[in-house]
Order: structure tokens, then C-alpha cells, then sequence
């Protein structure tokens, strides 16, 4: 059809244009993260609240079949709870923002930018961790105090919320941007953390073979793990740095997928 | 030299009816008009197509047909050049635009922008222009400065810089007293004027925008204009930018590409536009009442008049135009007369008559 028309200027039959710079990694990464910590203001708030509220509902409802005092199962109480703030935030909404994102067209904001695809969705991810800081510390206090749990382990949550904020971020980012349509990216972030809840919440020792298996699959299960060991006495230390590599291993992973999830997404 | 307008593959203007012209319209193309010799390309476009793909219906939902939103469109433009889109809704615009900004992939054709062949290397765009889309919702949650200063930073400034080149985009936009605010909680036109504000923070050689003064007031779409056209006078920054209001594409384009279904039907400067409608004038009668039906001379303007409401719209020769308002206002007729204009061609008598959905030239 354009057989008719002169072949295209060659604009420069002298040199092409010289390209502005790309945006380099970190500066790009601390701006994104920098601008989506600022959306907590404006949006975020309620939801953070639910979020630490569902838990605290949760431990109360627990409360009436679990003792207190540093059993198996009050530790697996209180760490999930405090975990599931992680769930709620990190994986839920922030699927739901990419998928609502990717469907309204918002990511052509970043596509026209010349900023690396880790840049944008480590960012994100990052910030969305750093929301569920407050819910995780004012839910795990909560329930330390509930359960009669030492507060002495709570240092822990210094690497627990960000390597399971890691993984379930880095997941939630990914569903958001990979699922077709923003309503399966919200019915995937509520799976994800449906499963969060019960998987992460109930003590293990109960739970039937099969849903084990699953609960393994979990990557917030080795957060819960790490964390109800130190919440009570002689916690075993092997066991501790065990479950938090594994929580960073998988936080690596789902990170790398999130990003490869974002290019994917942002592309055409 | 760096021209595509040689040539007789070339119709430099189309036919305002395009019904009539037949093959020759997958072909309209719109290169550089012929007063600007000796000037550079900086986009060129050839043979773009780019067709949505149909849907099978599910459930009680209809077919939906595959759409060809980009029907083989060829265009120039050149250095420092501010050039229009314009077309009805549906015409093909934002498709367009989105092909020129690597965002949407083009089934067929070329992009060619200062040099880089941006089909074959779309995320070079983002090095070359900066673009606003037709509406941004990844910055509504930010403050406009936020906003700005985070656009800037991501095309590859210093925390600083950003910071600086922000703060003074928005000044030139006059945007200071909204600066922190949140998009969201803006009115549609300020939160418009802060998104160009971010689109034009950090330096592009070209900038793309879709619709920039949608929704605006005079005063906000005057600073829109004339920040363009700093950068223009200053920088000598390509923009090529999709409007609606005529009165920007007269003020502030130097050439107009008009589309309809996907393809360049005209492309010209706004005069040369204009003088496709011939040397007819507008008149235009808005009566408080009925116009006094015994009159004969009323009777047979009504006949020629396109009537809407209590606006008759007449295109008549000067002379005649003349006439006619001498007798409108000199006889009984006056009286019923609430207001009367006559007004030279406008770009608006080119848009409707060339895109404006079967509108049609209004011959009297
Ligand atoms: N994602 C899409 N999927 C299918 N069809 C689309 C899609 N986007 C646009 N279209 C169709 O392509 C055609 C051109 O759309 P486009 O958005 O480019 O128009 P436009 O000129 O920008 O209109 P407007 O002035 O309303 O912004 C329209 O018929 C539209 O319905
Ligand atoms: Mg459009």
C-alpha cells in the first residue's frame, strides 16, 4: 500500500539524535518508592487499618480455643496474625493496584519513561512492604500481650517483615501484572491471602497431609515459622535462619518474576 | 535535504469530500508544506496500520468486529514544528499517537523519530520524547509537585535537578498554589494542567501529547500553549500534539493533520485548511423568536440555512453574506433578531466539513 510513496526520509542522512540518558537503577528505584510511599496519604490509610483490625479480630476469635502462655499454638496465633497484616497489604492490594493499573492504561505513565522495569516494580513492592510495617508491629504487640508472649522476640520482625514484604509483594506485583483482567487480579490477591489466613494462622499440627503440602508452598509459611520461634523460650536458632533464608530465597524469586512480570505488562 | 513532498505520489491537499477521491485516500500523506524548504524531518511516518482484533461474543454480548484504527497513514514533520491531530472521536488519534511512543506496536508501517526506527526499537522513545496520554491515572495519588518532580527524576535527573525543574514547570504553568496538593482532589482541568506539568518536566527534543488542554479554561490552555511554545522558540522541541478546539489548532499549530477512520484526509497548514472551504463566510442568525414567517427574503434564506434550535446557520458568498445582513437588519426581521454573526472560515468549518461525520459542506 505505501508502494506509491517515496521511501522515508532518512531524517538524519545525517547521524540519528543522541538518546537522553536511561534513569539508572537506584536513583529511578528511590523516586518510585519515594512517590509510592506518598500515595499511603492519600489512599492507602483505611486500608491499612482493615488490615490490622482483620487481625486483631482474628486473634480475638482465637482467643476463646487457644490458651495463653508460650504454646505451640499461641505462637502460631500471634506470628500468622502478624504475618497476614504482610498478606493483606503487600500481596492483596498491591495485585489489586497493578491489575487496576495495567487495566486503565496507568502504565504508559512509566513505559514513556526511560526507567528500568526493576526500578518500577521493586519500588512498588518495596513500598507496599514498608505500608504493613505499622499493622505487623501494632498487631504483633497485641498479641503478645494477649497470649502472654514475650515482647523480647519482637526484634525479629526487623527480618521477617521485610523478606515475607519481599515475597508477597513481589507475588502480589506479579499476579497484579500478569492476570488478564483487573477483577482476576483482585480475586487472586484475595485468594492469596485467604490462604495466607488459613494456612498461616491455624496451627500446623492440626491441619490434615495435603493442606501441609500447600501450607509449604506458602512463601509468608516461613515467616510465621521464624517468627513463632522466637516468640517463645529457647528458640532454635538453626531452625530461625533456615525458614528466613528460605523467606529471602523466595522473595528473590518473587521479586525477579515481578519485574520480569512488569516488562512484560509495560512492552507491547 | 531531508523532504518527502517531491514528487506527484504526493496529493499535498486532498479533496475536502473523500468520498469522491476514492483510492488516492489510503495515500494521503502529509508531508512538509512547500514553504518550508530546507528544513529537517524529525518524524516520519509511512504506511502505518494498526487494527484492533475483533471479539466473539459471549454470553448475550454482541461480535464485536475487528477495528482498523490506523488505515495506512503516512506523515512528516519537521524540527521545531508544532503539528495537530485532529479528527472526530474514534478517528484514530490516540492510536496514532501511542504507535509514535513505542507504546503500541503497529501491524504495518514505520516510525522514524530524529533518526531512530522506533518500531523496530520502541524503548528508545522514552530517550527522545516525553508523552502525555489522553488521561494518566499512575500519578492521581500524588501531589502535582510530587508528581512533576517524580517524572523528571525517572527521565534521568538528579534528586536536585528534578526537584528544580519541577518547581519551575509548575511556576510557568501557574500551578505554584496547587503544588501540593494531590491530583485526585484536583478539578479535571487543573488536574490536566498538572499532568502536563509533569510531562514537562525533564527535557525531550520531542513531546507527544494527547489532548493536552482537555477540559481547560482560556487562561490554563494560554499557559499550556505558550509553554509549548517556549520550548519551541527556545529549544527548538518538535511537538505534535491531538486536539479538538480549532481555536488551539489555529493558534497554536503550524500544521494540521485531519483524521477520520484511520486515515489522513487532509493535512495542511490551519489558512491552507481553510482555503479548502473556499472563500465563503458564515453567517450565523439566532432569533429571540420566530422569524416573522411573511416575510419572503426569510423564506428563502431558510431554505439554504442549516437550523438548530433558534440558530440559522448560512455559508454564503461575501457579497451575498453582505446583502443579506443588510436586509436581516434593515427590515421587520430585525426585531425578531437576538444576535447575528459573519464570521470568515474557521478551522471549525474544515473539521466539520472534512471529519465531521457526514456533516458535510453547507453549500448555499
Ligand atoms: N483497545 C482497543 N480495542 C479495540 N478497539 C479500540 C481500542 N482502542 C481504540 N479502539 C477503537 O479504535 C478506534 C480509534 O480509537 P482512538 O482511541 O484512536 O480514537 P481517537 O481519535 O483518539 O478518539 P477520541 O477523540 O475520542 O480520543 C475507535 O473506533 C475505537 O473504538
Ligand atoms: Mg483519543
Amino acid at each position: 500500500m505505501t508502494a506509491t510513496l517515496p521511501a522515508p526520509d532518512r531524517p538524519g542522512a545525517d547521524a540519528p539524535a543522541p538518546l537522553a540518558p536511561q534513569a539508572r537503577l537506584w536513583p529511578s528505584l528511590a523516586a518510585v518508592y519515594r512517590s509510592q510511599l506518598s500515595r499511603a496519604r492519600v489512599a492507602r490509610i483505611p486500608l491499612l487499618f482493615v488490615a490490622t483490625f482483620q487481625s486483631i479480630g482474628i486473634m480475638i476469635l482465637m482467643r476463646g480455643v487457644v490458651d495463653s502462655g508460650p504454646g505451640d499454638e499461641a505462637r502460631a496465633v500471634v506470628a500468622g496474625s502478624s504475618v497476614l497484616v504482610v498478606a493483606f497489604v503487600a500481596l492483596n492490594l498491591l495485585a489489586q493496584y497493578f491489575g487496576r493499573l495495567r487495566a486503565e492504561g496507568g502504565l504508559d505513565f512509566y513505559a514513556t519513561l526511560p526507567v528500568p522495569g526493576a526500578a518500577v516494580a521493586l519500588g512498588t513492592a518495596a513500598a507496599y512492604a514498608s505500608f504493613t510495617v505499622p499493622g505487623v508491629v501494632v498487631t504483633a504487640v497485641t498479641g503478645c500481650l494477649m497470649y502472654g508472649l514475650p515482647l523480647s522476640g519482637l526484634w525479629l520482625l526487623v527480618a521477617v517483615v521485610p523478606l515475607a514484604g519481599a515475597a508477597l509483594a513481589g507475588l502480589g506485583a506479579a499476579v497484579g501484572l500478569l492476570a488478564p483482567r483487573a477483577e482476576l487480579a483482585t480475586l487472586c490477591g484475595q485468594l492469596g491471602m485467604s490462604a495466607a489466613l488459613l494456612l498461616g494462622v491455624l496451627p500446623a499440627s492440626r491441619m490434615p497431609e495435603p493442606i501441609t503440602w500447600l501450607r509449604d508452598l506458602l512463601p509468608s509459611t516461613y515467616g510465621v515459622e521464624a517468627l513463632a520461634q522466637v516468640l517463645g523460650p529457647g528458640a532454635d536458632w538453626g531452625s530461625v535462619t533456615a525458614n528466613l533464608a528460605v523467606c529471602a530465597a523466595a522473595g528473590a524469586l518473587a521479586l525477579a518474576l515481578a519485574t520480569w512480570a512488569y516488562r512484560r505488562a509495560a512492552g507491547r | 535535504m531531508a523532504r518527502g513532498g517531491e514528487g506527484a505520489a504526493y496529493p499535498g491537499r486532498v479533496s475536502p469530500f473523500p468520498a469522491q477521491t476514492g483510492v488516492n485516500m489510503v495515500e494521503a500523506g502529509c508531508p512538509p508544506d512547500d514553504g518550508a524548504a530546507g528544513s529537517v524531518t524529525a518524524l516520519a511516518v509511512r504506511g502505518l496500520t494498526k487494527t484492533y482484533p475483533g471479539r466473539r461474543a459471549r454470553g448475550r454480548s454482541r461480535d464485536q468486529p475487528a477495528v482498523r484504527a490506523s488505515d495506512g497513514i503516512a506523515l512528516d514533520v519537521h524540527r521545531g514544528e508544532i503539528f495537530g491531530l485532529l479528527g472526530p472521536n474514534g478517528a484514530g488519534k490516540t492510536t496514532l499517537v501511542r504507535q509514535l511512543t513505542g507504546l503500541l506496536r503497529p501491524d504495518e508501517g514505520s516510525v522514524s523519530l530524529l533518526g531512530h526506527d522506533l518500531v523496530r526499537y520502541p524503548r528508545r522513545a522514552p530517550r527522545l520524547l516525553a508523552y502525555l496520554g489522553q488521561d494518566a491515572t499512575a500519578i492521581d495519588e500524588l501531589t502535582v509537585s510530587l508528581a512533576a518532580e517524580t517524572a523528571g527524576r525517572l527521565r534521568g535527573l538528579e534528586a536536585a535537578d528534578a526537584r528544580r525543574a519541577a518547581h519551575e514547570t509548575l511556576d510557568e504553568l501557574g500551578l505554584g498554589e496547587l503544588a501540593a496538593r494531590p491530583l485526585k482532589r484536583l478539578s479535571g482541568g487543573e488536574r490536566r494542567l498538572a499532568a502536563v506539568g509533569a510531562t514537562l518536566t525533564g527535557e525531550r527534543p520531542v513531546l507527544v501529547l494527547d489532548e493536552p488542554t482537555s477540559g481547560m479554561d482560556p487562561v490554563a490552555r494560554r499557559a499550556v500553549w505558550s509553554a509549548i511554545d517556549r520550548r519551541r522558540a527556545e529549544r527548538g522541541a518538535t511537538v505534535v500534539l491531538v486536539t479538538h478546539n480549532v481555536i488551539e489548532a489555529e493558534t497554536v499549530l503550524d500544521r494540521v493533520a485531519v483524521l477520520d477512520g484511520g486515515r489522513v484526509i487532509a493535512c495542511d497548514t490551519p489558512g491552507g485548511l481553510k482555503s479548502l472551504v473556499g472563500d465563503e463566510v458564515r453567517l450565523d442568525l439566532v432569533w429571540r423568536e420566530q422569524p416573522p414567517a411573511a416575510d419572503p427574503a426569510l423564506a428563502r434564506l431558510r431554505e439554504d440555512a442549516r437550523i438548530s434550535g433558534r440558530r440559522w446557520t448560512l455559508r454564503l458568498t461575501p457579497e451575498r453574506a453582505r446583502a443579506v445582513v443588510t436586509t436581516v437588519t434593515a427590515g421587520p426581521a430585525f426585531g425578531a433578531l437576538d444576535d447575528f454573526t459573519l464570521a470568515t472560515p474557521s478551522l471549525e468549518d474544515v473539521y466539520l466539513a472534512l471529519g465531521g461525520r457526514g456533516e458535510g459542506l453547507v453549500k448555499a
